[in-house]
């Protein structure tokens, strides 16, 4: 007998899988902001040069990037308690979130930061800006203006990269779906329904994030 | 009860990093055959066959690796068939290889001046060696340090294959964690076995970069 497809699990139990969506959005709205802002202080200091911290930043950078997800997730999650930091899954999972955006976000906000054109700086320096204010003042905006597509795939790819936190029983969305999954039977279903929300979660924090990049940093210059 | 030693967790870890090695090596090869299928697909003149590779790309870019391979895992066994941990693994990462090498070397034709393919039509070449005469060994050229590149992701990729099951670093280090009750460590260690793959191919994929000049798109 041919396999008949049933959705019925995924009507019957919206409510979970409304909820595990939910707690995607919020893993990736805490681990996107505190990520990001953790990006634009890492760029700062491999901008600068600051010694010190430049190599402390660095030596992050480079250990994160170089290293899958899934095995930060585990560091933090199982690795931490040992040395008397005892997380919980969600805590786990946003602190392994903004770690990695952070890492990927400070290269590309650097990198941001380095395209400036000189007559920035000059024009700075012409106000009497100290450091801190030509950074804050004059250069920022526009250095995140021009890295902003890159920013928003990278945040989509931890959005992604999140469903591994169903291994921590986060309760997001690939764990309501394996949790349905082992009470229903109807696997492949529910992983079709799961994999079309991610798509389009997807497109939804691309829109998003395009709005909040006109609203908020559009009105840097160059 | 079994004592593990300090070795005897080195040992386990390496043995995993050496099916690591050698699921990101099949991946890589059979990846880099399928976005050959996919460039050539998106070059078409055939605006379906462009089409559907394109939302081939969307579709393994877009969906979490770990749905993929759950689907693949699962869809076989709907279709009657029992399919193992890493044929599974290597399935499913040569297709999403597939889709981002596709993507990274459409990138690397479409980053040539119009003129290259002008040029080659008016020495009276068919479409076929246009590209293979003029256009791919220029783009060839372009493509290999974004290339290099993507292998680093294609290796922190075969991590979430320890979730279906497949026995690679990760897994071994899950399993030896449990055994020994020293999860700092073992994880720490299975870090460092991806850092001394990837830290490698990211340093060539960066001084390639300079080298050629060729700025790949950040990812």
């Amino acid at each position: 007998m041919p396999y008949q497809f049933s959705f019925e699990p995924i009507y019957d139990n919206w409510g979970i899988l409304a909820e595990g969506v939910l707690t995607t959005l919020g893993l990736t709205l805490a681990g996107g902001a505190l990520g990001l802002g953790l990006g634009v202080l890492g760029a700062v200091v491999r901008f600068r040069r600051t010694p010190v911290q430049y190599q402390i930043v660095t030596a992050y950078v480079e250990m994160v990037r170089n290293t899958p997800f899934l095995i930060q997730l585990y560091f933090i999650f199982f690795g931490l308690p040992s040395l008397g930091l005892r997380l919980a899954g969600w805590q786990a999972s946003i602190l392994a979130m903004a770690l990695n955006l952070g890492a990927y976000s400070t290269e590309i906000i650097r990198a941001g930061l380095e395209s400036l054109p000189r007559g920035l700086f000059e024009a700075a320096a012409a106000l009497s800006l100290t450091p801190r204010q030509t950074l804050r003042l004059v250069l920022l905006k526009p250095a995140l203006k021009n890295v902003w597509p890159s920013l928003c795939s990278q945040v989509i790819i931890v959005m992604l990269g999140s469903s591994v936190c169903s291994q921590l029983a986060v309760v997001e969305l690939t764990s309501a779906a394996s949790l349905l999954q082992a009470r229903t039977f109807r696997a492949f279903e529910l992983y079709l329904f799961a994999t079309a929300v991610y798509l389009l979660l997807a497109v939804l924090i691309r829109f998003l994030l395009r709005r909040v990049g006109r609203r908020f940093i559009a009105r840097g210059r160059p | 009860m079994i004592r593990f030693t300090f070795p005897d967790i080195v040992r386990g870890l390496v043995s995993g990093l050496f099916w690591t090695v050698g699921l990101s090596l099949i991946a890589f090869l059979g990846g880099g055959l399928a976005g050959f299928a996919i460039l050539m697909a998106r070059l078409s003149r055939n605006r379906i066959v462009s089409r559907a590779a394109s939302l081939y790309i969307e579709f393994f870019q877009g969906a979490p690796l770990l749905m993929q391979l759950f689907l693949v895992f699962f869809g076989f066994s709907l279709l009657g068939f029992n399919i193992s941990p890493l044929a599974t693994a290597a399935s499913v990462l040569t297709l999403y290889a597939g889709a981002y090498l596709g993507e990274i070397w459409r990138g690397s034709v479409e980053s040539l001046p119009r003129g290259q393919w002008e040029a080659a039509e008016s020495l009276a070449l068919g479409r076929w060696a246009q590209l293979r005469l003029v256009i791919l060994p220029q783009a060839l050229r372009i493509s290999i340090p974004p290339t290099v590149g993507f292998s680093v992701q294609l290796v922190k990729g075969t991590a979430v294959t320890s979730i279906i099951g497949f026995l690679e670093i990760t897994k071994a280090g899950t399993m030896i964690a449990n055994a020994t009750y020293r999860p700092l460590m073992v994880y720490g260690l299975a870090a460092l076995g991806y850092f001394l793959l990837c830290f490698p191919l990211s340093l060539a994929a960066r001084r390639l970069e300079r080298r050629f000049h060729a700025p790949a798109d950040k990812r």
